[in-house]
This record gives structure tokens, sequence and C-alpha cells, in this order.
């Protein structure tokens, strides 16, 4: 009997550990011989924990799997209380397009020879095969843009690095994800690691790096773990080292652990730390691609624009370019989060509105109460109340509706959210994380909860000072994190004024 | 990783040294370092900062500007065991406040905070990656998902708070 239950730390963290040693126990009682495999997650976070149960070669789901419901399993299947049918056709995973996760949730993360039997290492050969200004115009042509946050064209920041003199180059991996509601990185790196080390290898072929490193913050202690161990195992099969799939050329990389700085995730700051210095942003120019880490010329990508480059060489360039609206071309891998009814990982073609997002895919609210407001990109990014969500997912597209796509988070809360209580949050959050090189973002958000909390106690006076605060941080802040903490902050006052009146006890 | 889970050691000069020596090959060897120093005593003791400013060519004041800029290293060990609980706006979405405000008042803590038997000490932290199954909380590197009051209880009194 072949059982899968995943091994993501959004699985365990409900309960797959126990559900896997329920099923141990269970077949030993019963003398049945059980090849229990742990895979990745498929981004059903709301079934996990998801068992799934081949039958006659075809994987059939099961959750969210309990250890009260683990005994049925070794019964009638089609019996079972929480038999959901074949995996791959439910509907959540008919209706993706599955390009940077195709593996994920799928193969055993640490299996290389499960990654290469599912098309793994093929654009890591391809690219091999091309000279290195092929493969940053393969990537060009894609149109990959930044995955982390600011959609900068993956295939240009290439080009500025493969240009750079110097012969040593850097290739680093933005995998600080700090932001609430996002988990894809997470995701790929707990459950299709090889992609990533294979996206970071074509990177530096690509241009001329035969280093990397992976900054991954230490919140994410699984996928820390399942890193180093693929890190190793790619090493002891020749896909990393001095001659990268007995190419004669070489790329190696290694993990490195963040210490609990959000701004961390901004690039000049992660440069910092991986230098060994205090985490604050350095002012461009130099970009991180002419003068980055060590002062060499220096590729910095998120995870996602990283693990999607492997796709890119295997499939093509046009392959991916032809998914997508106007210049987000490709796929989008939404994390959809907080108040829903279902939630996780969905990748889509961009352009699907945030509606069809939250009322269709998400199914609405958890608590089954009205959406009240929607907050897309993290918590530098805007709240969205209904009347936007025709807005399609798109960077223009969300820039021109006052949002931001950023690494695609969807936070969903429902009717019960008081804006001014989220605004304040996000100000709290700056004053907290800010890397205090800045006068608006480290002084502008302490002064900012302070206004917010007057507004809370009844002073309207306070609002227009709010609103010329966050004109100062927009127009002063040396990177995003002050930059951005204005939108989610106007976002509420905007679309929620209820929620900031004077007479706000009694509005509610 | 980076969570004390037992009582540690006191700092112990060969121990301290060793673990210098063994990352001093990396480049930008620094964080990794006090990363490993926090794994062997539960903080980043007072007793390494000398070594650790002449091993690195770094001075004493660098080195203290690094460890305090970062939320991660602690400068004195913590309890037992640590409790994050996330702040963040996806958990948040789902009562996580009220999670995290219940659980210090009843333990009579502020963030930071350790229970007068030394058993837990209790930390935000601004996202965990399982904003789809919030609210989230960690201990000692193990994450739990769709935590309410009971799950919150039961994990208290593992940790033994
Ligand atoms: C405060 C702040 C935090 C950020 N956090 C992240 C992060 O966690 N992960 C990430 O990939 N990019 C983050 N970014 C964006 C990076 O600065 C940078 O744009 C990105 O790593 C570039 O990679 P990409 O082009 O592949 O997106 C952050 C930016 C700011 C201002
Ligand atoms: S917001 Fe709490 S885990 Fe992401």
């Amino acid at each position: 009997m072949i059982v899968w239950v995943p091994m993501d730390s959004a699985s365990k963290a409900v309960g797959a550990d126990e559900v896997a040693a329920a099923l141990l126990a269970e077949a030993e009682a019963r003398g049945v011989t059980l090849d229990l495999r742990r895979n990745g997650a498929r981004g059903m976070v709301w079934l996990e924990p998801l068992v799934e149960v081949e039958i006659d070669g075809v994987r059939h789901g099961f959750g969210p799997m309990t250890v009260a419901d683990v005994p049925a399993l070794f019964e009638d299947l089609s019996a079972h209380p929480l038999a959901l049918g074949p995996v791959d056709e439910l509907d959540w995973m008919r209706r993706q397009t599955r390009l940077t996760f195709a593996r994920c949730g799928v193969i055993e993360p640490l299996s290389l020879a499960q990654y290469r039997a599912n098309g793994g290492l093929k654009g890591l050969r391809r690219a091999l095969g091309m000279a290195p200004g092929e493969v940053v115009a393969e990537v060009t042509a894609s149109g990959l843009r930044g995955r982390g946050g600011a959609g900068f064209p993956t295939g240009i920041k290439w080009q500025t690095v493969h240009d750079a003199p110097g012969t040593r180059k850097y290739i680093v991996c933005n995998a600080d994800e700090g932001d609430s509601g996002t988990f894809a990185d997470r995701m790929i790196m707990e459950g299709d690691p090889f992609s990533l080390i294979e996206g970071m290898a074509i990177a530096g072929l690509a241009v001329g790096a035969t280093k990397g490193f992976v900054y991954l913050r230490s919140e994410y202690p699984d996928a820390i773990s399942v890193m180093e161990q693929a890190v190793r195992t790619a090493r002891a099969e020749g896909v990393l080292g001095l001659d990268v799939l007995g190419s004669g050329r070489a790329f190696d990389m290694e993990i490195r652990v963040g210490a609990g700085a959000y701004v961390c995730g901004e690039e000049t700051s992660l440069l910092n730390s991986l230098e060994g210095r205090r985490g604050v942003v350095r002012a461009k120019p130099p970009l991180p691609a002419l003068s980055g880490l060590f002062g060499c010329p220096t590729v910095v990508n998120n995870v996602i624009s990283l693990a999607t480059v492997p796709v890119i060489l295997e499939k093509g360039a046009q392959h991916y370019a032809d998914f997508g609206l106007g210049r987000s071309r490709g796929t989008v891998t939404l994390q959809i989060a907080g108040n829903v009814a279902r939630g996780g990982l969905f990748e889509t073609a961009f352009g699907i509105s945030l509606g069809a997002v939250v009322d269709d895919l998400a199914g609405g609210t958890a608590s089954g109460r009205p959406v009240k407001a929607v907050q897309v990109g993290g918590p530098l990014g805007a709240y969205m109340p209904r009347e936007k969500f025709d807005t399609p997912l798109g960077y223009e597209e969300f820039d021109a509706a006052g949002g931001l796509v950023g690494h695609a988070g969807i936070v969903v809360f429902d009717d019960r959210a008081d804006m001014l209580v989220m605004a304040r949050f996000a100000m709290e959050f700056c004053a907290v994380e800010s890397c205090g090189k800045c006068t608006p973002c480290r002084i502008g958000a302490v002064r900012g909860v302070e206004t917010i909390d007057r507004i809370a106690q009844g002073d309207g006076s306070a609002i227009p000072l709010l609103s010329d605060l966050c004109e100062t941080m927009k127009d002063g802040s040396l990177c995003a994190l002050g930059g951005f903490t204005p939108f989610p902050v106007m976002s509420a006052l905007t679309h929620f004024p209820d929620d900031f009146a004077q007479n706000r006890e009694a509005a509610e | 990783m980076t969570q004390p889970t037992a009582p540690v050691a006191p700092p112990d000069r060969a121990e301290i040294d060793a673990i210098i020596a063994a990352h001093s090959g990396l480049e930008g060897p620094l964080l990794p370092i006090l990363h490993a120093l926090q794994d062997a005593f539960g903080h980043v003791p007072q007793a390494a900062l000398a070594p650790l400013a002449e091993a690195l060519r770094v001075t004493r004041a660098e080195l203290h500007g690094v460890i305090s800029f970062y939320h991660d290293f602690r400068e004195a060990p913590a309890g037992r065991h640590v409790l994050k609980i996330c702040r963040a706006e996806a958990c948040q979405a789902m009562g996580g406040a009220a999670l995290a405000e219940d659980t210090l008042r009843r333990l009579g803590l502020d963030w930071h905070g350790t229970t007068g038997n030394g058993a837990v000490t209790v930390e935000p932290v601004y996202c965990l990656g399982l904003c789809a199954c919030a609210p989230a909380v960690m201990v000692d590197g193990r994450v739990h998902g769709r935590v309410d009051a009971a799950r919150m209880d039961a994990l208290l009194a593992e940790a033994g708070a």
C-alpha cells in the first residue's frame, strides 16, 4: 500500500506527523506492508493533512485527515468519510497552470531521481549547451519579472551582471519571505528544493558566477533543513560543484540563515547581513548587479524567480511568455490566506481578477461573514475594498488601482476587521522593523502610531496629520519599508473612513 | 535551529574557540558563528565577544552593533522553551491578536517575558509562512497552525508553563 503524507510545514503544523505515525502503527497492527512516502504539499491547505493513497496507480486524496480517521484508510476506501477522489482531478488542481510548482506535492522533495523523472535538470542541461548570453536572452524573452516584490525584469538584471567586469560574481537567492500572507518560497523550498538549486545553477552559468547563497529566514526551520540536505545531495550527485553535470563548469552554493529582521528581505540590507554586518539598507547606486556582495557583481533574485528559470529553459521562453496579461508574463503563484474558506497556493496565468480569487477560489471567508478588505502584497501592500475586486492580477493593473502585487500574498479579512487597528499595526510593524538608517521611516513610523492613537481617541484633526506624515514617508524613505507603509495605512483610511470616524464606537 | 530547547551549559572557552574556528573560513562568517554560539549556549555569551572580535578583526562595538540589530540574538538565555506567536496580518484575520493577548494575560507576561518557573519565554514573530492555517505559533522550532485556546493550553501545559 503506497501512501503519501506531506512533510510541508503547514501540513505538519496541522498534524501530518501524527497522522504519519498513526498510519505506521495501524499498518503494523494489521500486518499490512506500508510504503509511506513524504511529499511536499499540493497547496490545498484547508484539506491538510492531505493523505494520498495510490489506487491502481492513481493518487486519491483523503483530508483533512485526523488520527481517528486513519484506521478507515485500511478499510473500503470508497466509503471513507474524508474521501476526495483523485487529487489531480480536484477542481483546485485542474484549474491551475502549474509551471513553477509542477512537481511540488507530487514528488518526494529530496529524491533527485524523482526530480529527474519529472522533468528536473532538463533546463540546466539545455543551458549547459548554450552560450551564457543566450541563456540570459532566453530568460529575457520569457518576460519573467522578479517575484520578490518589485517586478523588475529578471533577464535585464542578469544581463547587467553578465556584462559587468569582474571574475568574481555571486548569485544570491532572497529567501527571506517576510511578508505576511506569503509562503510560496517556503513551499517550493520544502516541496521541490532542487528546482531552486537548478535555477541558481542556471543563473550562475548565465552571468558567470560560480558561487551562490540562499539567505533563508530563521523562522523557517523545516525549509532550512530540507534545503541543506538538498544542497548536499546535489553536490554528491554532481549537480553542484566543480563539474556541473560533467560540463567542466563550476557552481556551488551555501544556505545562510537570517536572524529575524524583516528589513533583511530588502536586497541591499540582505547583502550587508550576508557580509556579517547590521542589516541596514544601502543607498543605491551602486546597484547590487554592479557592486553587490563583497563589492562584486551580484544577482539578487527571489526564490520563485529563480525556481521558475528551469521550466523556462526546459519548455522555452515562448511557452512561458504565452501565459499572462499585458507586461505580466507567465504565471503568478498566488498565496491565499487569512480568513478564507479555502486557503493555499494557486498558480495561474496573470490576469485573473482579485474578486475571482477571493469569492471563487477562496470561497469567501472561513467565518462565513462578508469580506471587508483584502491586503495584497504583504505588509507594504494596500487594503483593497470590494469595489476594487475587478482589478486583474498584473503588476501595472494593480499599480493603477493603487495596489501592489508584490509577492502575491492575498490576505482576506471579514467584516469584523477594524481598519484603524490594521493601519496602526502597519505603522507599528514599520517601527519595529525599520533598519534605522533614514529618518522618515524610523521616526515617521513611531509618529504614525501616535497619530493613529489620537484618531482612535476621537481627535479628527489628526487625520490630515496622518496623511501628511504618509506623504513624507513615501517621498523621503530610503527603501520601500518606509516608502510603502503608507499604502496599507492610507488605503485603510481612504476606503474605510468609518473606522477612523470620531464616533467610531457608535459606528461599530 | 535558533531556538534553545533545553537548559544550557555555561559558556566554555574551548567550545567558543572551536565554534569560531569551525566557521571562520566562511565568506561572511559572523552570522553563522552567532547562530552556532546561540545554538550551543542558548544565547550569545559575553565571554565570546573578545575572542570573536579578535578572530574576525572587528571592534567590540561593531560586534555589539550587529548582535543588537537582529531580533534573534539574545545576550541572556531564554526560558527552557520559546513560544513564538505570530502577530502578522493573516493571523490577525483569524483571531491571532486575541489569542496572543489571552496567552500573555494568562501567563502574566509581556512580549519577551519568561514565566516565573523559567519554562517558557513568549516572543512575537511576524509570519511563519503558515498564513493559510492561521493563527500560527512555533514552539522551539516546531510549528502549529489553526491554534485555538484549547490547543494553546495543551502546548503551554506540555512546555510546563
Ligand atoms: C522591506 C523590504 C522587504 C523585502 N523583502 C523581500 C523578501 O522577503 N523576499 C524577496 O524576494 N524580496 C524582498 N524584497 C524585495 C528585494 O529588495 C528585491 O527587490 C528582490 O529580492 C529582487 O528579486 P526579484 O527581482 O527576483 O524579485 C523586499 C524589499 C523591501 C523594501
Ligand atoms: S501571518 Fe501568521 S503565519 Fe503568516
